[in-house]
């Protein structure tokens, strides 16, 4: 029994270290809005680019600015650009500048489960703040019945999820309600996290969409593809302009479109509520978090590579996952960006 | 017991002091301080823990003082806390917990001690302590997807439909929450008062039941009315114990209470407690809210302390008294 | 039969009949629990699960190999801290104290072992994540080991108290050191329990996942060394069972099939094998 365990030990000593070999393991950790993306050109670039290992992980966007303010991960992610005071914290922190790259973007849809309703169901702001604000309760309420006649709403009382963790998506919901309401603005709010009037919690989009899912007459509010991919109905948000517009590539894109030519250096811009007439109201950049000083020159050259690799050739894989590409002068501006990173 | 006379260096033929270095060479010294290291690590280790509690709560505690246990917000954006919501999510859950987990377990633990032959009880009580030996996250994984739609399609509706006029089951059915999470914890903590009440019950000497059956009373009657109360510290040592665990589980209950940071009378609503809060948010919490998050950490290892203080000492109360001391 | 004395009986015949049906109830609970696994999860352990790494989010397929490797690593890193600590903290307890430095230690392990496993979690992550500014699977190794530390000391204790007297006087008598006498007499005749008891608290503590939250984190991948994050098992169940595709509710259930089989296999092994005649202490 002594010898077994003893080589046993020298064997898993052995493959400790074996498995330390020349594989770069960069860890990086934030939103769970761009997670599906995230995965797939982490494990793409890894293909082709076998040295390098990227270990995202999705925790909310608040966990991935307090980990990459206090160092404990290599970048962090986050759908919520960071404020001044967080930026402050980390140079105070760090002594170098953190820095925002926008990756992809994305659409924040709400995502119901009514049981019985198969149609998409037009959402006015009113309504999505009523709602959320717990002043609108039952499904049959006029202000959702309105715009949606023809469709039998069944007077159940409507159970809101929102998210338990600090999240860039709650943060870009709540920019949109702050932005239309103003009942919204000043009760709650925004924030990656908000004291919510009501509602269950649900760990990440993926707790959300998991919720909504198995919670009859509920309504959340997550990224476009978690309701795409996992057959939960979505509904249509009016927009400034006055259309009702599902969420999809084109649409979040023209929402991009008036913010790509004035984009500010540092590439924290919301675009919530766009004017566009085709533009849905609420979309978002979602950035990664990346120190614009490396003390280890492997990984920041690991960094920058696949950094450079993601806004250009990356960008193929964003279609089928239901993400926008980002506007051409974005790219521009961040090849210029990435080269500053030290 | 080994000699406890172990202040003497050791059993030599030359006994009485010698110096250190003979001593040493002895081997017997270096093999004491050698476990002695050990040993003290121990409590360097305990000690600095508690010191780090301390100490990373600093700011909250100057902030917030006493008022931070009966305030009921929790505002991350605002940097204002208070911790009533999650200790009451965590007795509410933890209570309805025992609620159910000690009929059934006393019940279960009588029926071990009392009646099952002996090749039954200590088989039954082997499949027990398989049931104390399940993780906390697959109590978790069987809570989404089994207790919870149960609860929801079945269990909280009937409850409304029955008995809905009354506070306790108010609101939407919404599967999660107070009640769900108390059954979880419930069968989390069955098998602690199973098998130390079973330990007690056995204890309890041959001659109280004799006498009793002798005196006319049924089985249930000598059990009930005299085992059982001659037991009874040992039985509340359970209980605390359960009681102990039950405050401090964190996956089960996150992944089947709601989530939500809420005081309701109603057991239907969802709810947060210590544990869950902690687990959720403290990846990113920092300055007041970390250390917001480490108070409640604090609390909680106060309180389960304190019960499994009491809980050692009922019990140590209830072997004293096997010697037939008499009631207490 | 005077009416009274008839309903205390049927009163006694119920009251014990109930007690069965709630012995009967917590036992099943045991069997609820795998037979739910397995139904759930028992289609999905294939190859792959266990050779596999996890496929990108959406797409169906990857395994879980890294997570079973990462608990592997783990619990060997928990061990080595656990075991030494309690073993010879044990025997110094046992053989070596007086009285007050004995219940001093042993009010300290009585401490620890009352933690709830988030808090340690907390100070495993103010400790050695925070000032390493790494998240590491040697954070998450110490995390599990202090949990491990109480069990293994009072087991330690217990066991070598209940080698009799006799044993070490009859090798001291020959003329054995206190040391030589530990080694030879007393430590192999109390091993079997020794050996159980560490056995439970590795499985206990090998479905753990509040502490590894905030240490080891996660990886999709391998993890090279001791300093990187890692996956494990149980932490993959916490994140899979709480998202919101099939597949990984499927992977969820297998990983918990899989997780559960080993720890109850381990707790039967000890139990009834190694135990065999030496009395288990109460976890």
């Amino acid at each position: 029994m002594k010898r077994f365990t003893g080589l046993l030990l020298v064997v898993l000593a052995v493959g400790g270290f074996v498995l330390a070999q020349n594989a770069l393991l960069i860890n990086g950790a934030g939103a769970s809005f761009p997670y599906p993306i995230y995965s797939k050109w982490f494990d793409e670039y890894h293909k082709s680019n076998s040295s390098v290992q990227i270990n995202y992980q999705s925790v909310g966007s608040g966990a991935g600015i307090k980990q990459a303010t206090d160092g404990t991960v290599d970048f962090g992610a986050s759908d919520g650009p960071m404020s001044d005071e967080q930026l402050k914290a980390y140079s105070d922190k760090h002594g170098s500048a953190l820095l925002h790259f926008p990756t992809v973007l994305g659409a924040v849809v709400p995502t119901y489960n009514i049981p019985g309703v198969d149609a998409t169901l037009k959402f006015t702001p009113e309504a999505l703040a009523g709602i959320f604000l717990g002043k609108v309760t039952k499904w049959n309420d006029p202000l959702i019945a309105g715009p949606n006649k023809g469709v039998n709403l069944p007077a159940n009382d409507i159970v809101v999820v929102h998210r338990s963790d600090g999240s860039g998506t709650t943060y870009v919901f709540t920019d949109y309600l702050s932005k239309v309401s103003e009942e919204w603005k000043g009760k709650v709010n925004k924030g990656t996290t908000v004291t919510w009037p009501v509602g269950l919690g649900g760990k990440g989009n993926e707790g959300v969409t998991g919720l909504v899912k198995q919670t009859p007459n509920s309504i959340g509010y997550v990224e476009l593809i978690y309701a795409a991919k996992n057959n939960v109905a979505f509904g249509s948000v009016k927009n400034a302009a006055g259309e009702f517009l599902k969420a999809d590539l084109a649409g979040v894109s023209e929402a991009a479109a008036g913010a790509a030519k004035t984009m500010p250096d540092d590439f924290r811009v919301s675009i919530t509520n766009s004017p566009g007439k085709k533009a849905y109201p609420i979309s978002s950049f979602t950035w990664l978090l990346i120190p614009a000083k490396f003390s280890d020159t492997a990984k920041r050259d690991a960094m920058k590579g696949f950094l450079k690799w993601a806004i250009t050739d990356g960008q193929k894989d964003t279609e089928e996952l239901a993400y926008a590409k980002l506007p051409k002068e974005v790219v521009a501006k961040e090849l210029k960006a990435i080269e500053s990173i030290q | 017991m080994a000699t406890s006379t172990t202040t003497v260096p050791n059993a030599s033929p030359s006994a009485g002091s010698r110096s250190f270095i003979s001593r040493l060479k002895d081997g017997d010294e270096i093999a004491r301080i050698i476990t002695f290291l050990f040993a003290a690590s121990v409590v360097l280790i305990t000690i600095l823990l508690v010191l780090q509690l301390w100490h990373d709560s600093g700011l909250a505690r100057a902030k917030f003082g006493i008022k931070f246990f009966v305030r009921q917000v929790w505002d991350p954006t605002n940097d204002d806390f208070g911790a009533l919501t999650f200790v009451y999510g965590t007795l509410v859950t933890s209570g309805i917990g025992l609620l159910i987990a000690v009929p059934l377990g006393l019940g279960a633990a009588i029926f071990l001690a009392e009646l099952a032959p002996q090749k039954i009880s200590d088989t039954l009580q082997f499949f027990i302590d398989l049931l104390a030996a399940v993780p906390s996250v697959i109590y978790g994984l069987l809570g989404i997807f089994i207790v919870v739609p149960l609860m929801r399609v079945y269990v909280q509706p009937a409850l409304k439909g029955t008995l809905g006029f009354l506070p306790l089951f108010q609101g939407p059915p919404f599967g999660v929450g107070f009640l769900t999470a108390g059954i979880v914890l419930a069968i989390m903590v069955i098998p602690y008062i199973i098998s130390v009440s079973r330990e007690v019950l056995l204890s309890v000497p041959r001659d109280q039941r004799e006498a009793a059956l002798a005196l006319g009373s049924t089985r249930w009657e000598s059990t009930w009315k005299v085992v059982v109360p001659f037991a009874r510290s040992g039985i509340m040592g359970s209980i605390f114990l359960a009681l102990a665990r039950a405050l401090g589980e964190t996956m089960a209950v996150t992944m089947v209470v709601g989530n939500t940071p809420t005081i309701s009378a109603s057991l239907l609503s969802p709810g947060y407690s210590i544990a869950a809060v902690i687990a959720n948010e403290l990846p990113e919490a920092s300055g007041v809210y970390l250390q917001a998050l480490v108070e409640l950490g604090l609390v909680l290892f106060v309180f389960t302390f304190i019960l499994n203080g009491f809980a050692r000492l009922l019990l140590v109360l209830t072997t004293q008294k096997g010697s037939g001391m008499g009631h207490v | 039969m005077n009416p009274r004395l008839r309903w205390r009986k049927f009163v006694s015949n119920f009251m014990l009949t109930l007690t069965g049906v709630c012995a009967a109830v917590a036992v099943s609970a045991l069997f609820f629990i795998l037979g739910y696994l397995v139904y759930h999860g028992g289609a999905s352990i294939n190859w792959d699960f266990f050779t596999k790494l996890p496929a990108p989010v959406g797409e169906s397929g990857g395994g879980m190999a890294n997570a079973i490797v990462g608990s592997a690593k783990l619990l060997l890193l928990a061990s080595l801290i656990g075991i030494p600590i309690g073993f010879f903290g044990g025997i110094y307890m046992a053989e070596f104290s007086n009285s007050s430095i004995a219940s001093v230690v042993r009010f300290a392990a009585d401490l620890l072992n009352g933690v709830p496993s988030i808090v340690i979690g907390i100070f495993a992550y103010t400790v050695a994540v925070l000032p390493f500014k790494h998240f590491s699977t040697w954070a998450g190794g110490l995390a599990l080991g202090i949990m491990m530390i109480p069990i293994t000391l009072r087991s330690t204790e217990e066991f070598l108290h209940s080698v009799p007297r006799a044993l070490r006087e009859g090798a001291m008598a020959l003329g054995a050191s206190r040391w030589r006498t530990i080694i030879t007499v007393v430590v192999p005749a109390a091993y079997r329990g020794i050996m159980t008891a560490i056995l439970l608290a590795l499985a206990r503590v090998a479905g753990e996942t509040a502490p590894l939250l905030f240490t080891a984190l996660g990886n999709r991948f391998w993890s090279p060394g001791w300093n990187q994050p890692t996956a494990s098992l149980p932490a993959m169940i916490y994140s899979y069972a709480l998202s919101a595709f099939e597949d990984w509710h499927r992977q969820a259930w297998a990983a918990g099939l899989v997780l559960l089989a080993l720890i109850l296999i381990v707790n039967i092994f000890a139990r009834v094998i190694l135990a065999r005649g030496t009395a288990v202490p109460r976890s």
